[in-house]
């Protein structure tokens, strides 16, 4: 029986935890049916093939705006979109940093807008852009460069301890998909096929102060630096959102810095009749989002600079790729058939349901 | 460092593996260090005040246990010499001088706590007289009370006049009387220790005990239920009725004074099982501060089983040398002379009851609400003690004393009793105390109750259930107790099943308690008296 002690005490330890750990996956919750942008992060993890041309980061502004699928259609160019929602710019240096632990890509694109926010905002979008990152160095940094006031670094490393209360709310999604979990993006591209014109233009608000804070150019910098030591090109852009403005003085801010860096900056904005956006057509919500007939315009468009002046390969000929692409682009078919007949259906995506109150 | 914060978690984990890895003679140096440490996580500058504390009680402690044992030596030389007159007079002069010590010791350490705590009531006090007189305003002085500060002084002054009496001696080693006032699980909410208690196992070596650390773990954890899924989340109810007084009224007054009678027990004894829980983990006795209060009786009764080392402390360093003091005596006579026996020897008693409840309430808080609060005390133990031939003559009439109906009676009596003197402390505000209290007699909105307006008071239908499934395991919990301690007799339980007991347990705290993003858990209530 004095044998057997150590052993037993063991195996309840190992029972406990086994429990804890299924208690915490119940908890979680699974972005599956509605607000789909928390699972984007966890969508990159569960891909099998990080091996990518391109790698975007950034927040709305290019997980709505640019489709991997067109790239690849147009141009046989493999990309994927490492977007989360109102990703500040630490976010995007860390998910960099973390995605430089599985792939090296030859482009990353980085969308400036982040480049105004100077502080965390939200505890709920650190938790987007963090939860699903698997524990590493650069995990625990990011959670520390982006907390909120009153969160605890701990509930990052345990978010039993963030999601408990969640007990009361647990639907049939949090049992459904306890075990498994559907990919919610086609490469990190969120779909919206639906429509709302821009009605009117933001008339904009003069600012007290236009200049970037040091905090965003310090995490800039090291983007930069970051790309410059793994060999990757950087590009800097900023998406055709009417909303929030983009002031003139912040463009030349990020014109200055593109020089000063060697770097591409492109504020798409300049170019949306090259592009061929119509906002009357190619938005969900009124200006701040394309939807996928703008989010193709934007890739085609996009596409075309990576092919010609970046010189990317079509990568089409490579039939293993082209079969596991293939597969990828049926899903995005599919998914854009069901939610054309969701939208004639109900008048709306039901996703999305919550945004469209 | 909040109880129930990660960190403090971690600063425990850390404390307990070194406490026990240390070689035993050190393990009290250990932890003089850790109480340092925690202390300082509350401000550096609060930690100078306590050294204050413990300097100033060293040095006078010992001069007085010094003057002590001159006079024992003296009158033991001079034993043939001294006839009982010349020995009383010796004794009074040393006394006299001991005394000047002490009230030194007293001067410093009680002017700390008025100063830091008192300052600003003064000025609104005379502010408000000067208001009369249309003269200017004061300005108020900007002075943070150091945590746990009434709590390790009064301990201290404990230490004092214990010293001074010759209960015992003085400590001569500073640093473990600096652990005795600085004993980290105390400076939160008490219990108010005595030296001569806590000094019996806080300086002995401790070797590790699996079943006293289990008790400890356990109690801690029952704690943190109470602290973290009962408290913590009724609070959400009792702050959106007391912080809107002009909304909430009537029924909702009954309802949150209810509610903050399960709030201010669960959140004080989780803290105290939380404390003696930590002790107990590092071989540490501390004295239980509660005897399972709502089942007093009487206001009285209540009075000795909630917060008893206050309200000893109290008795002991207040009323006993208030009762028997020269103008006590003086008055005491005159009574009796003037009212008779039966009147005259009840003035003094009553008097010195009203000063202790007064001090009380002042210790509470530094505003007239608790003033109040602790005469209105005193004025219902008073009541209730005059009461007592119509209660006499109630219990010869009818024999209803042994009758489980009139003992729940007599024990709901006492809890709406204590509940409505605690309106005081809930709104703070002595005008807007009475007008909600009175509220509960003259807005009759019982209905809206009915309305399911409940649930638009922070709280919904699944924080009921917890409630409701917390506050029926807390009174199982008290009602199991009175056959003996529910530790032991879970212990004679196999153990995996103890395991298994203990595991959900800690699940239940960690997913149903109230803490973390969404949550405003707080600091212990009685961490700011």
């Amino acid at each position: 029986m004095k044998r057997k002690k150590p052993l037993i005490i063991i195996l309840l330890v190992i029972l406990t935890i086994a429990f804890l750990a299924l208690l915490q996956a119940l908890l979680m919750p699974k972005f599956q049916t509605q607000l789909l942008e928390g699972g984007l992060i966890a969508d990159y993890y569960q891909e099998q093939n990080k091996d990518h041309d391109v790698i975007f980061i950034g927040d709305c502004e290019v997980y709505e705006d640019f489709s991997p699928i067109t790239l690849w259609e147009q141009y046989g160019i493999t990309s994927y979109i490492r977007g989360s929602a109102q990703q500040l710019i630490w976010h995007s240096y860390y998910i960099l940093e973390d995605t430089l632990r599985y792939e090296t890509p030859d482009v990353v694109v980085f969308n400036i807008l982040s480049m105004k926010y100077d502080e965390p905002q939200n505890e709920a979008y650190n938790r987007m852009a963090l939860d699903a990152m698997p524990l590493s160095g650069t995990k625990l940094r990011a959670i520390k460069a982006s907390m909120t006031e009153g969160e605890e670094w701990l509930s990052y490393i345990f978010p039993l301890l963030r999601y408990h209360s969640r007990w009361h709310e647990l639907s049939a999604e949090d049992f459904e998909f306890l075990f498994r979990r559907n990919p919610v993006s086609h490469n990190g591209y969120l779909m919206r096929v639906d429509v709302k014109p821009v009605t009117s233009i933001p008339t904009p608000r003069p600012l007290p102060d236009y200049q970037f804070s040091d905090i965003c150019y310090e995490y800039l910098d090291k983007i930069t630096d970051l790309c410059r030591t793994n060999d990757v090109r950087l590009i800097l852009i900023k998406a055709p959102s009417i909303y929030p403005y983009w002031y003139d003085q912040w463009d030349q801010q990020m014109v200055d810095y593109a020089a000063r860096n060697d770097l591409l900056y492109i504020n798409t904005l300049q170019h949306l009749e090259e592009i061929g956006i119509d906002y009357d057509t190619d938005t969900y919500d009124a200006g701040l989002h394309m939807n996928l007939s703008g989010a193709e315009k934007m890739s085609v468009y996009f596409g075309r600079i990576l092919a010609e002046e970046y010189g990317l390969a079509d990568r089409r000929g490579d039939d293993l790729l082209a079969a596991r692409w293939n597969e990828k682009a049926a899903a995005y078919y599919r998914q854009q058939a069901d939610q054309y007949l969701e939208l004639e259906t109900y008048g709306y995506l039901r996703a999305f349901r919550y945004q469209s109150d | 460092m909040l109880f129930t914060s990660y960190s403090f978690i971690l600063f425990l984990a850390v404390l307990f593996v070194l406490y026990y890895l240390v070689p035993r003679k050190i393990q009290w140096l250990l932890l003089l260090a850790a109480n340092f440490v925690f202390y300082a996580f509350s401000g550096w500058d609060n930690l100078a005040f306590m050294l204050i504390t413990i300097l100033s009680i060293w040095l006078i402690g010992r001069h007085i246990g010094r003057l002590h044992q001159a006079r024992d030596q003296y009158l033991a030389e001079h034993k043939a010499d001294l006839n009982r007159e010349q020995r009383k007079a010796y004794r009074e002069a040393v006394k006299s001088r001991q005394l000047r010590w002490l009230l030194l010791a007293l001067f410093i350490n009680l002017g700390i706590l008025a100063v830091l705590k008192y300052t600003n009531f003064v000025i609104a006090n005379i502010n408000t007289i000067r208001g009369w007189f249309a003269a200017g305003e004061l300005s108020f002085v900007s002075l943070a009370l150091p945590m746990g500060i009434s709590f390790y002084i009064f301990q201290s002054v404990g230490y004092m006049i214990d010293v001074y009496r010759g209960k015992y001696p003085p400590e001569d080693n500073i640093l473990r009387l600096a652990l005795f006032v600085s004993f980290f699980p105390q400076l939160v909410q008490g219990p108010i220790s005595r030296f001569d208690d806590l000094s019996q196992t806080l300086f002995q070596e401790h070797s590790f005990d699996g079943r006293t650390v289990t008790y400890g773990l356990q109690r801690i954890l029952w704690g943190f239920f109470k602290k973290l899924v009962i408290a913590d989340r009724i609070l959400v109810g009792v702050n959106t009725i007391i912080r809107d007084p002009e909304h909430y009224t009537g029924i909702y007054v009954l309802v949150g004074m209810l509610f903050y009678a399960i709030q201010l027990y669960a959140d004080f004894t989780g803290g105290i099982d939380i404390t003696i829980g930590i002790a107990q983990t590092l071989g540490i006795k501390v004295k239980e501060n509660f005897d399972r209060p709502y089942f007093s009786k009487s206001i009285a009764e209540f009075w000795r089983r909630w917060h008893i080392t206050m309200g000893t402390w109290f008795r002991d360093y207040v009323f006993y040398p208030l009762s028997i003091s020269r103008p006590m005596l003086k008055l005491a006579k005159k009574s009796r002379t003037r009212f008779g026996d039966a009147v005259g020897k009840r003035v003094t008693v009553y008097l010195s009851t009203l000063i202790v409840w007064f001090t009380t309430g002042l210790w509470h808080g530094a505003s007239w609400n608790f003033i109040v609060w602790g005469l209105l005390n005193g004025v219902v133990i008073i009541l209730s003690q005059e009461l007592n031939p119509f209660y006499n003559w109630f219990h010869n009439r009818f024999s209803v004393r042994s009758s489980f109906f009139f003992r729940f009676f007599q024990i709901t009596r006492t809890l709406l009793l204590m509940s409505s003197l605690r309106i005081l402390d809930c709104y703070r505000d002595v005008g807007i105390s009475f007008r909600q209290f009175f509220s509960i007699f003259t807005t009759w909105n019982i209905r809206e109750l009915v309305g399911g307006q409940l649930l638009n008071i922070g709280l919904s239908v699944a924080d009921y259930l917890v409630l409701a499934f917390g506050v029926a395991l807390m009174i199982l919990v008290s009602l199991r107790q009175r056959r003996g301690s529910l530790r032991d007799a879970l212990q004679e339980r196999p153990a995996p099943l103890r395991y298994a007991l203990t595991i959900a347990a800690v699940i239940v705290v960690l997913v149903v308690g109230a803490y973390g993003i969404g949550y405003d858990s707080t600091q212990f209530i009685y961490n700011q008296f």
